[in-house]
């Protein structure tokens, strides 16, 4: 079973700080680190390749210092990493992303299954999983709270769509995007803790760099980075900045204030 | 041909489209009025008495209506097919999908199949002085608004449920409806295969309009029947944060945050939540904000109306009292 992970290397965001004025983020903040939701999809590859067998290979699209994150995954269990990093790659909105991880995947040939979160904490769109599918023109599951069965050939999985939950048996190649609290048969999947020895071994293990070059036999580099990114962000703010000016009681005075407010509401 | 109209995506995978969709036509009517062209809506359906009537009611001045087999209906690949040949034929300068679980998986696909942008969970889009369409979007768990445009055609965008209000259907309206029979199907359709529906979600927080919500506050799974009565007596939905659940102490589906539930109702009340940034992004659109938590430095002040200070056990059953108090002198 070859598994593919795609592994965001994201800021941590209880850390970090944002450019009030601007609306950027201070990127020397905080570093970066896997993405919340992503250390679902590592931990369910390793399930997997323990009943299955095989190799979990970790693809990020990050700036060098993304490197960090990869070495997490690889103490975490992933036995292959790699980081697209390149200046034509930068600017990328999920459209390049996705194609520039479809292309990564395809040139690493063999692939069964594709995991991911189902979104990222910074960039919040749940869009990338998806879109990498369809590139490869293979099905995919988002928003997937169960993994029920899986075998060389397919994947049974408990997706939620919204207003109720659906089961899915999708044919291997696929991608499947995680959600959390998550399931895999019938234990709680919780990303394990790395030991000593497997992040002394990260520390040493190498990690493939590959620039756009490395795609170019395959892909079309006009595709890439801001070049192949048809939305632009305009303006930006900080949204967190305006405090609602809250009334502070204490205690028992608390309990008309909010009477008060239920009454005026209509509540009561 | 120009890019022209905005088409609207009803969300119908059980026989049932989603409310949302009905805020999108009441949004695609206010923006055709500056950018021109007519409202379309999409549907695909597995029943002959389908929605047509009520699409048209609230704003549809075309509505296309795929029918499929029942067995296909919950099959994504079906609706991206579908919506990929329609957007070729109309030729809409907007397209909009509701950015539920289930938009926010279809729509993508059906961008990077056309290769254009799209941009996801929208809590406004507006026209501009150029008359340029302009989609606004929270990005790092709520922290940032960016305000996107889109250079390829037709943009596409995924909204929030709920920040548009649900326009009044006029039933006088009219409209044009063309029906269609998916024969052929894609030859990727086959790998995906619906074969159960284990759970039909009993609550749905995103259409709550009084939330009580606990958290870390509460220290054990005994005690959530305390918060519980009182969110019954307000005629509210019990909620909580994101530590209750991993717990499991608290059903997913009553999650709020960025990995669960984003909701915006009449009235929120937090009781023992900190008010990690996660939790954050997914109640601080809600209309009244009230919390109470022991701890004065709690950062879900700033976001609240009212902050009591104060131990939920305490005001909790006295607030519960007080409120059965005062609705026994009314009757009396």
């Amino acid at each position: 079973m070859n598994i593919i992970v795609l592994v965001k290397p994201t800021p941590d965001i209880t850390k970090v700080r944002f450019d009030v004025k601007k609306g950027t983020v201070d990127r020397s903040s905080a570093e970066l680190e896997i993405n919340p939701f992503d250390l679902y999809a590592i931990e369910v590859a390793v399930k997997i390749k323990e009943i299955l067998g095989g190799r979990i290979t970790a693809i990020s699209m990050a700036p060098p210092h993304g490197e960090r994150a990869l070495r997490d995954s690889i103490a975490r269990g992933v036995d292959r990493a790699i980081l697209l990093t390149d200046r034509r790659f930068a600017g990328a909105d999920t459209l390049a992303t996705s194609y520039t991880l479809a292309m990564a995947i395809k040139k690493l040939g063999q692939y069964d299954l594709i995991l991911c979160g189902e979104k990222s904490v910074d960039g919040d769109t749940a869009h990338v999983g998806p879109e990498v599918a369809e590139h490869l023109g293979i099905p995919h599951a988002s928003f997937v709270t169960k993994i029920c069965e899986v075998s060389s050939k397919e994947i049974t999985v408990e997706s939620d769509y919204g207003d109720a939950y659906y089961t899915l048996r999708v044919k291997l190649p696929a991608l499947i995007a995680v959600s959390r609290p998550l399931m895999f048969l019938s234990e709680l999947v919780e990303p394990r803790m790395p030991r000593l020895s497997d992040v002394l071994r990260a520390r040493r293990a190498k990690i493939e760099y590959w620039s756009a070059d490395i795609l170019l036999d395959i892909a079309d580099p006009s595709r890439f980075g801001l070049k192949g990114s048809p939305t632009r962000v305009v303006k930006a703010y900080y949204a967190l900045e305006k405090s609602r000016n809250p009334i502070i009681v204490k205690g028992e005075e608390g309990i008309n204030a909010i009477i008060n407010i239920l009454m005026d509401k209509g509540v009561i | 041909m120009k890019w022209k109209g905005v088409l609207v995506y009803a969300e119908n995978y059980s026989g049932k489209v989603h409310e949302s969709s009905y805020e999108l036509l009441g949004k695609a009517r206010e923006l055709v009025s500056r950018l021109g062209g007519k409202v379309y809506a999409v549907l695909l359906s597995s029943n002959e008495n389908d929605f047509a009537k009520d699409l048209i009611a609230y704003g549809a001045d075309e509505v296309h209506i795929y029918m499929v087999d029942n067995a296909l209906l919950p099959n994504q690949l079906v609706h991206r097919d579908a919506i990929v040949s329609l957007i070729k034929e109309i030729k809409p300068r907007l397209v909009l999908f509701p950015a539920t679980p289930w938009g926010r998986s279809l729509g993508p696909r059906i961008a990077a199949r056309l290769r254009v942008g799209i941009t996801a969970d929208c809590l406004d889009i507006y026209i501009d002085d150029q008359g340029e369409i302009v989609q606004v979007r929270p990005a790092f768990t709520g922290n940032l608004i960016a305000h996107i445009k889109t250079l390829s055609y037709p943009v596409i965008a995924t909204i929030r449920p709920k920040v548009f209000p649900t326009p009044e259907p006029d039933y006088s309206r009219n409209g044009k409806v063309y029906r269609r029979y998916i024969n052929s199907l894609s030859s990727d359709v086959d790998k995906v295969k619906v074969i159960g529906k284990p759970k039909v979600k009993q609550i749905r927080l995103a259409d709550a309009d009084i939330i009580v919500s606990i958290g870390k506050g509460v220290k054990s799974r005994e005690d959530i029947k305390i918060f519980e009565d009182f969110a019954r007596e307000l005629g509210g939905i019990l909620a909580s944060s994101r530590p209750l659940v991993d717990m499991g102490w608290m059903d997913r589906d009553r999650q709020v945050g960025f990995s669960g539930n984003i909701v915006r109702p009449k009235i929120y009340i937090a009781l023992g939540i900190s008010g990690a940034p996660q939790h954050i992004a997914g109640m601080k659109d809600s209309e009244v904000v009230i919390s109470v938590n022991i701890d004065p430095s709690a950062p879900i002040a700033k976001y609240s109306d009212l902050f009591v200070v104060g131990d939920i056990y305490e005001i909790v059953p006295k607030l519960l009292d007080e409120i059965r108090k005062i609705r026994l002198t009314r009757r009396t």
